[in-house]
């Protein structure tokens, strides 16, 4: 009886140590050297439309900070040479293994200053920890609202001033409009993809690093203008690029 | 032990009089043309509820001190015509006393809720919102176009729900973050709750009404001196309630004109 | 004596039957109590956080991140929380404190013997109706520690922000489910509870106790639970109502069209003000079910402490009657800003007005029996005569928010702040300290400690006229209630007399601590009470030891001879005459 039992536990512990040893090896990362990149930018086609001014009187304080430069809606923002900012990039198809489960470290911080968010499109992965924090002498409160049937749960935090960041994840992929209920002119975004993922800068480029060599579709998402997508090959070690260019209407 | 309690009653009954006798927080002044029977109502109700206060307290403790010294020899005394008295006393004193208060407060309060604003009032609509008021003025065209809830977009600025390419009513419709009147002018303020509900408070305007959720109510109102006043939310609307504000800005008629086109340009 | 034998239910023998779930109504009535005393307590810590915030908001309460990480980040509240926690001290202190402490712990507990009953007449109910309270209390305790927290909706609770979800709010999903479940339970142990009481009152009276030979407490209670019978069975089916607002897909409180956060709501058809006419309905009377049990007290304990019957028994029983009928006729004026129609707010304003007319008579009969009186000062009356004090005060503040017109004022001021606090808050606390000294001794067979009780008193009444007198004076400026923090321009100044109500509000409530010490030392090394310690004669004063024999009266029901007015008595031989004395007396005020 007794040998019976043993010979069923290692048998069981052998398997534990084979599959165990398996997902190592073949999850195992491609070594930095190996990874590619994806490269371009990011143009607007046509005259980008007038972006409203706010009035933000209700608040003394963000009218204070405005006084000499009034703010405005940022739904889209064009450079002088039509690169357009804000737009997310991420690989929206093509990505297998490691690439796509691994969550990166680095925690973005989402900035409420001016009564303006700062960035206003933040990326993040599945997973990732993000920052909301104020810079602000007036309280915000920070309300995203997720579709709950992505498994991302809606939340609702006052941040007044001098409060101490709110460290958050978001579940499922989706793309989640957050805004301040006290300063109804705040809206911003959440971008949550899969993978490696890039912001646009104020000329319009971006640089996805991390990417590991293969073949990949690679959507731009704009909040007025939607998404586009391209294939692009990425070669180890090397960078790829991909240009897009949105329409205006 | 008696005799210090009776002393501290004394105290407090004066003490909590000083300062209503002395203004020290008082409202701040009218700037309405109906506040004055408001006023004229608190000020009345304010002597008598003070001289009832002062002379029970003071009573209370005339009594406590007269009455826990006797000795176990001491007679009960009954107090002269017993209960029939102060029922009497009651109905007669108090009963015409807040009569009264009634009935001279119907007044000041039909005089805001029960008179119909006058036909060239100006018609201006407030929404509020969780937690900000957004107002509407008709424009050159006087009418207000329709609301589209569905349309409501704070991202895009479009607090009411206005389609301003499709609707003709809504074209030359002005929709600002601040509130601004001419000076001495019927204001028709038609109000809407976008979400939950809401108060319309301005202290010196004499003015508060709560927003109902899916009843659209309106009060109307005349400013009398120019400034710039805070529109506060009295009615508990969430996290931001005590945020909730905008500013009204009583202007005289030439600069009214002048901020109203400025506002239009900014569409 | 033609005491009449009683053979109902033997005394219990095991832990369970004696101590939880006990069907002795004093037993139950201990357990209301201690529920009381259980909630004030949290009540009252919640106020404290509350007032530390009003004075110093960005002041850090060490440790409070730990009840709440999101709600206080690093032990500084946040407005959310700060709501929240509003939220839970008014239901607390509502339900949990004044309804139970006046109204069901001494009721229960001293209605039966009052009367001269063995028991209630339904145990079991009895029973249910504590447990099924504590229950309540235990869900509405839970949202503390679910979700993101209790509701913050105030405890009126108005839709829609109730009724949309947690869309609206921090704690407006779960939160406002558990509370309305929580006053849902509750309300089923008040209806089972009144059920009783009333019963208790009409059909287990002794032999020779007339309706008019009832104790004023006994009358307080009867009315109180008519008024608890007819409230909270208003209330129940408004919070279901509710709750299915939640969890059901129905839009009883909700209207169409509601854009929240830009989302467009899910409901249509309902009706937000329907909710305030449902809940005024109970919570007017609410007011009242929470103050007449502590007028029942206070002529209770005053008669024996002033030597002599009040002016009349009839008046006092009659006014607290009208005050129970016409407290139904008012609840409008809670609502005159709330888009109702302005004609029914006239129509509300006078009730509203006319009911400072029983208030006054019975205050009247008070200050008339002090005359001429021989007061004595011990603890029991010194409350009772601070809650006369606090009733006239809070009391006259009425005169201004029965009126439509100066509500434009005042309406959602601290003014109302400081009105209800006065009258149905510390008045009642009052009332209840009053009947917690005045009863101890018969409860426990123990005095209570006349030295602290009377420092208690001192700080209690001086303290609370230095928190609540000033809240009249912000209202007046214009300060408006349910605000977290104070950012418009007009409040500025009015800050530091926030800061002098919270330090009032500190120490008033750390002279609290000295109660509760009072209470736990002198229940187990108070000295031993006397038989009557206050020379009273109703029949609680009658039982054959202290506390009474479970029974109550140790195998007989007692007789009863006269009214409980018996003071003063000319050719008696004391100055007073129990109830149970079949001593002949020549009265001038026997009215049975």
């Amino acid at each position: 009886m007794k040998s019976r039992y043993r010979r069923i536990l290692s048998a069981v512990l052998s398997t534990v140590v084979l599959i165990g040893g398996g997902a190592l090896i073949l999850g195992q990362r491609v070594n930095a050297a190996g990874e590619g990149k994806i490269t371009g930018s990011v143009k607007l086609n046509g005259a980008a439309p007038h972006m409203k001014g706010i009035d933000m009187s209700k608040d003394p304080y963000c009218a204070k900070a405005h006084a000499t430069d009034p703010g405005h809606l940022e739904t889209v923002v064009a450079g002088a040479n039509g690169g357009l900012e804000n737009v997310v990039l991420y690989i929206s198809d093509g990505l297998s293994g490691s690439a796509l489960t691994d969550v990166p470290t680095a925690v973005p911080v989402f900035d409420q200053k001016n009564c303006v968010y700062t960035p206003h499109v933040l990326a993040m992965d599945i997973g990732q920890k993000f920052k909301v924090v104020t810079s602000d002498q007036t309280a915000h409160n920070i309300h995203p609202n997720p579709n709950p049937m992505t498994g991302n749960i809606p939340w609702n935090q006052s941040q007044p001033p001098g409060a101490p960041p709110v460290e958050k994840s978001w579940k499922a992929a989706e793309v989640i409009p957050v805004q301040c209920n006290i300063h109804p002119w705040m809206h911003g975004w959440f971008v949550v993809v899969k993978g490696p993922y890039a912001t646009t800068d104020s000329s319009g480029a971006y640089t996805i690093n991390n990417v590991p060599p293969g073949s990949y579709t690679v959507t731009a998402w704009q909040e007025e203008y939607g998404t586009q997508t391209q294939k692009v090959t990425v070669a180890g070690g090397q960078s790829a690029t991909a240009d897009f260019t949105f329409k205006a209407k | 032990m008696a005799k210090l309690f009776a002393v501290t009653i004394l105290l407090i009954a004066i003490g909590s009089a000083i300062p209503i006798l002395r203004h020290t927080w008082d409202a701040p002044p009218d700037i309405s043309t109906h506040g004055t029977l408001i006023d004229e109502q608190m000020s009345d109700t304010m002597v008598e509820a003070g001289i009832s206060f002062l002379v029970s307290q003071i009573l209370l403790a005339f009594f406590i001190w007269k009455f826990s010294s006797s000795r176990p020899s001491d007679k009960i005394k009954t107090f002269p015509g017993g209960a029939k008295t102060i029922v009497w006393a009651a109905f007669l004193l108090v009963g015409t006393e807040v009569l009264a208060l009634g009935v001279f407060g119907v007044k000041a309060w039909a005089n805001v809720y029960l008179t119909p604003p006058s036909a060239n009032a100006l018609p201006i609509q407030v929404q509020a919102e969780q937690f900000a008021f957004y107002f509407r003025y008709p424009g050159p065209d006087g009418t207000f176009g329709p609301v589209h809830p569905e349309m409501i977009n704070g991202a895009t600025e479009n607090f009411f729900g206005i389609d301003q390419t499709n609707d003709a009513d809504s074209k030359d419709d002005i929709v600002t973050a601040e509130m601004a009147i001419p000076v001495n002018r019927e204001i028709h303020l038609l109000m809407h709750a976008k979400d939950v509900g809401h108060s319309f408070f301005v202290p010196e305007l004499r003015v508060q009404q709560d927003f109902v959720p899916g009843l659209d109510l309106s009060v109307h109102f005349t400013a009398t001196r120019i400034g710039r006043y805070e529109i506060v939310c009295t009615q508990l609307c969430g996290l931001g309630h005590y945020n909730m504000k905008a500013y009204l800005s009583v202007l005289s008629a030439q600069n009214y004109d002048d901020w109203l086109k400025k506002q239009a340009a900014l569409q | 004596m033609h005491d009449v034998p009683v053979h109902h239910h033997a005394p219990p023998t095991s832990f369970l039957r004696k101590h939880v779930f006990s069907l002795d109504h004093k037993v139950i009535g201990k357990q209301y109590y201690g529920l009381a005393l259980i909630a004030v307590f949290v009540g009252m810590i919640l106020s404290w956080l509350m007032r530390i915030h009003l004075g110093w908001t960005n002041l850090a309460i060490p440790g409070l991140q730990l009840l709440s990480k999101s709600g206080a980040p690093g032990g500084i509240i946040t407005p959310e929380y700060y709501l929240q926690l509003m939220t839970m001290h008014a239901t607390i202190m509502v339900f949990f404190v004044l309804t139970t402490a006046p109204f069901a712990a001494f009721g229960n507990y001293f209605l039966p013997i009052q009367v001269g009953a063995e028991d209630m007449p339904f145990p079991h109910f009895n029973m249910m109706s504590f447990w099924v309270t504590f229950i309540g209390f235990v869900v509405l305790m839970s949202s503390f520690f679910v979700g993101d927290g209790p509701t913050l909706g105030g405890w009126t609770q108005y839709a829609p922000l109730s009724a949309v979800g947690a869309v609206s709010g921090p704690g407006q999903g779960t939160g406002v489910v558990l509370w309305a479940t929580a006053i849902a339970i509750f309300c089923i142990g008040q209806l089972l509870g009144s059920l009783n009481f009333i019963t208790t009152t009409l059909d287990m009276r002794t032999r020779g106790m007339s309706m008019w030979r009832l104790p004023f407490s006994a009358w307080a209670w009867f009315i109180t639970s008519i008024m608890g019978l007819t409230a909270f069975a208003v209330l129940m089916p408004a919070c279901i109502l509710l709750i299915l607002d939640h969890v059901a897909g129905t839009s009883f409180f909700v209207p169409g069209n509601l854009v929240i956060n830009g989302q467009i709501q899910p409901h249509s058809g309902g009706s937000t003000l329907l909710w305030q006419h449902l809940f005024w309905f109970f919570g007017h009377p609410e007011v009242y079910i929470a103050i007449v049990p502590g007028m029942g007290i206070v002529s209770h304990v005053l008669t024996p402490n002033l030597r002599r019957p009040l002016l009349s028994h009839r008046v006092m029983v009659y006014s607290m009657g009208a005050l129970a009928v016409l407290s139904y006729m008012v609840y409008g004026h809670h609502m005159f800003v709330s888009g109702m129609n302005p004609v029914s707010s006239l129509v509300f304003s006078f009730p509203t007005l006319v009911i400072t007319i029983p208030s006054t008579i019975v205050v009247l009969i008070w200050m008339g029996s002090l005359y001429g009186a021989k007061l004595r000062i011990n603890s029991p009356s010194l409350f009772a005569l601070g809650f006369i004090s606090m009733f006239i005060t809070g009391g006259i503040s009425g005169f201004f928010l029965a009126q439509p017109s100066i509500d434009i004022m005042l309406h959602a001021t601290y003014f109302v702040v400081g009105h209800f606090h006065l009258v149905m808050g510390v008045a009642a606390m009052f009332g209840i300290f009053a009947g917690t000294y005045f009863w101890f001794p018969k409860m426990f067979g123990r005095m209570m400690n006349e030295t602290l009780g009377k420092i208690h008193f001192w700080l209690s009444f001086v303290g609370a006229y230095c928190i609540f007198m000033p809240f009249h004076y912000l209202g007046i400026a214009g300060n408006v209630r349910r605000y977290p923090a104070f950012t418009d321009d007009y409040l500025q100044p009015l800050i530091p007399l926030h800061r002098f109500i919270t330090v009032a509000a500190v120490l008033t409530g750390i002279a609290q601590f000295i109660f509760l010490y009072n209470l736990v030392h002198s229940r187990f090394w108070g000295k031993p009470a006397p038989e009557n310690p206050w020379e009273a004669t109703s029949l609680e004063w009658s039982t054959p030891s202290s506390p009474p024999p479970f029974d109550n009266f140790g195998g007989k029901l007692p007789t009863v001879y006269h009214d409980p007015h018996q003071y003063g008595v000319e050719g008696a031989s004391a100055d007073y005459v129990m109830q149970t004395s079949p001593e002949q007396i020549k009265s001038g005020h026997d009215e049975a």
